[in-house]
């Protein structure tokens, strides 16, 4: 795990988040994840290592993937190095390395795309900036296509809306393709596969894991609020990523999700064969990877006969659930089309807030002076509720709901000009470690201004991937490590349930 | 792929450390692996380690880091049964670097 050069975070924490870095060409050259093993790419349909003849096998990927998708010829033939794009990675930002510029990103497929499908770059290379694909072109590839976390906050500013999120998933579909996959992600959707989410997971470790937290909930409220599995005829399935039932502090976010659903008096329950709401076939670019996993959630909901789907906190689960569902495992005729197809569990909550059906005493978390880091899937790839903007005002209400201490941080570091937390993507990886303190920098430089001028204590996300890196990365730049919190952990303080114990009994714990 | 040195014989990992094969798990070896991460096992680590071995057994995961703070606050009172004790016992994070060490695998995913 050597790092590509001395990074001390404690010195980057104070500044503008988005300075313009100091160019360091080849910084992070060497920055590459860990291959996937033979059989962790065998598990997912591709060949188990690089094969001899891998340049042919990818320009007939690339060929492919250039008829199936209309978008990705666009994107690759409508740049004009116009520059808005350059400074708007938050891992060119945190490493000043020029191919962590998007469009220099972009071109390291652009380049051969030119070379083997247009005219001008079979007969002219040179004049249209065309090359050959070479083991180090691959080499290059690897290295960088995993240091893009598909954020799509580049594209935000492009004047074409060229997608770099989408070049890169088509990178690594080719990577795969010829036998070089990367480790994190492959081995994970294996797991999937074999035990049915990204943890490993088995059924009877979730059950053991769901008590505990009824035992829990009940010791601290007197409430016996159930966290129901595989419970046949119930209403809504809920689907989320299983580092909430691992994780710190996922499941504190679990805990006030079920805290929620028991107000709401809807039954509900969790499913052993659905126990992921994550998709890592998106980050590999993978669409039958991707579809693999969604139509394990339209199978779990049709075994339960539930009537609704609602998705926990997780940022590309949400895209996918929101964005591509339907198209990968619908048409979902057999649910109740009254409601959303499928609901995040913030919509669900903010509704029953509207509603006035839950209680809450704000003062609980009158410790935390919170603020909201928006997630780039949840901000740039989809929506919640029924207009525009849905998705930022949502969240923020629920926390303006049941805390009294709220502030945004800067304009221009939230809502759709979020910054990655630097850990999304496929990249939440131990041995990209320096990569994700570096790219962590401009959203760390974000809370530090907020911390500042509004004495914020805490950050509050929905997504499993956001809350895993800040917890890695905050006491890299000297925050507290629990200074990250999930929006539904906020509910689970402050919401009062019926029939709880009166507050001086919750002190000693008994009766 | 390298392996841990342990009285004369080379036990395979991978890249990461990770045994494997967790079967060939013993204490003496869990000190090798300590010491490759810096850790001085002392008694509190131990704790630690059984626990996950045993629930390892029992449900063919590590425990949620939830579920560990609960078994160590059970021990040793609440002071010392918080995160943040965990993490002084093992300053890579009690999920990973403790299972580690235990001869487990790696927890995987968005933790």
């Amino acid at each position: 795990m050597a790092e590509a050069t001395k990074f001390d975070p404690r010195q980057h924490v104070h500044g503008d988040p988005l300075d313009m870095p100091a160019l360091c060409p080849g910084a992070m050259q060497a920055s590459k994840p860990y291959p996937a093993a033979p059989n962790h790419n065998q598990a997912l349909g591709f060949p188990g290592e690089l094969a001899p003849d891998w340049k042919e096998k990818a320009i007939a990927r690339l060929g492919e993937l250039l008829e199936s998708n209309r978008a990705l010829r666009v994107y690759l033939d409508s740049c004009v190095k116009c520059g808005a794009c350059t400074d708007k990675c938050h891992y060119f930002l945190g490493t000043g390395d020029p191919k962590n510029m998007p469009v220099a990103r972009q071109d390291l497929l652009r380049k051969i795309y030119r070379r083997y499908f247009t005219l001008s770059g079979k007969l002219f290379p040179k004049l249209v900036g065309a090359e050959d694909l070479t083991k180090e072109v691959l080499d290059d590839w690897y290295s960088y296509f995993h240091q893009c976390s598909q954020c799509r906050r580049c594209s935000l500013y492009c004047p074409y809306g060229i997608d770099t999120a989408e070049i890169s998933m088509a990178a690594r579909d080719i990577m795969d393709t010829i036998g070089m996959g990367q480790k994190y992600s492959n081995e994970i959707i294996g797991k999937v596969f074999s035990i049915g989410n990204n943890l490993g997971l088995p059924p009877k470790a979730l059950r053991n894991t769901l008590e505990g937290l009824e035992d829990d909930i009940e010791e601290e409220t007197g409430v016996r609020v159930r966290l129901p599995v595989d419970e046949q005829g119930a209403d809504i399935l809920l689907v989320t990523p299983s580092a909430d039932f691992f994780a710190s502090p996922h499941m504190e976010g679990l805990i006030g999700y079920a805290k929620v659903l028991h107000e709401s008096g809807v039954s509900w329950t969790l499913s052993t064969h659905a126990s992921e709401a994550a998709n890592f076939g998106m980050f590999i670019g993978s669409h039958e990877n991707m579809q693999k996993i969604a139509l394990r959630i339209r199978q779990a909901a049709q075994d339960l006969g539930v009537k609704r789907i609602v998705i926990g906190e997780c940022g590309h689960a949400w895209r996918v659930a929101y964005s591509f569902l339907n198209t990968l495992a619908g048409p979902f005729e057999f649910l109740d089309p009254n409601y959303p197809v499928p609901q995040h569990i913030c919509e669900f909550t903010y509704d029953l807030i509207q509603q006035g059906q839950l209680k809450f005493d704000k003062s609980k978390n009158d410790a935390f002076r919170l603020t909201f880091h928006d997630s780039c899937n949840v901000a740039r790839a989809s929506r919640m509720g029924d207009w525009a903007g849905g998705q930022f005002d949502i969240p923020r209400a629920i926390l303006r709901a049941v805390c009294n201490h709220y502030f945004d941080m800067a304009p221009e570091v939230i809502r759709e000009h979020t910054l990655c937390c630097g850990g999304g993507g496929g990249l939440l990886t131990d041995e990209l470690m320096d990569l994700r303190a570096k790219g962590a920098m401009p959203r760390m430089r974000a809370l530090q201004e907020a911390a500042d001028e509004h004495g914020v204590t805490h950050m509050a996300a929905i997504c499993a991937i956001c809350k895993a890196q800040f917890s890695k990365v905050l006491p890299m730049y000297g925050f507290d490590r629990e200074a990250i919190v999930s929006v539904h952990q906020m509910v689970s303080n402050a919401i009062v349930l019926t029939g709880s114990k009166p507050p001086e009994d919750q002190e000693s714990g008994d009766e | 792929m390298s392996g841990y040195q342990l009285n004369g014989a080379v036990i395979a990992h991978d890249e990461e450390g990770y045994l494997t094969d967790i079967g060939q798990w013993t204490k003496d070896l869990a000190s090798v692996i300590a010491k490759a991460e810096n850790i001085d096992m002392n008694e509190s680590h131990w704790e630690v380690v059984n626990f996950l071995r045993d629930y390892y057994e029992e449900y063919q995961i590590a425990p949620a880091v939830r579920i560990l703070v609960k078994e160590m606050t059970k021990k040793y009172g609440k002071e010392k049964g918080d995160q943040k004790a965990l993490y002084e016992l093992f300053p890579y994070g009690p999920a990973k670097q403790a299972c580690k060490i235990a001869g487990l695998p790696k927890p995987t995913g968005c933790v």
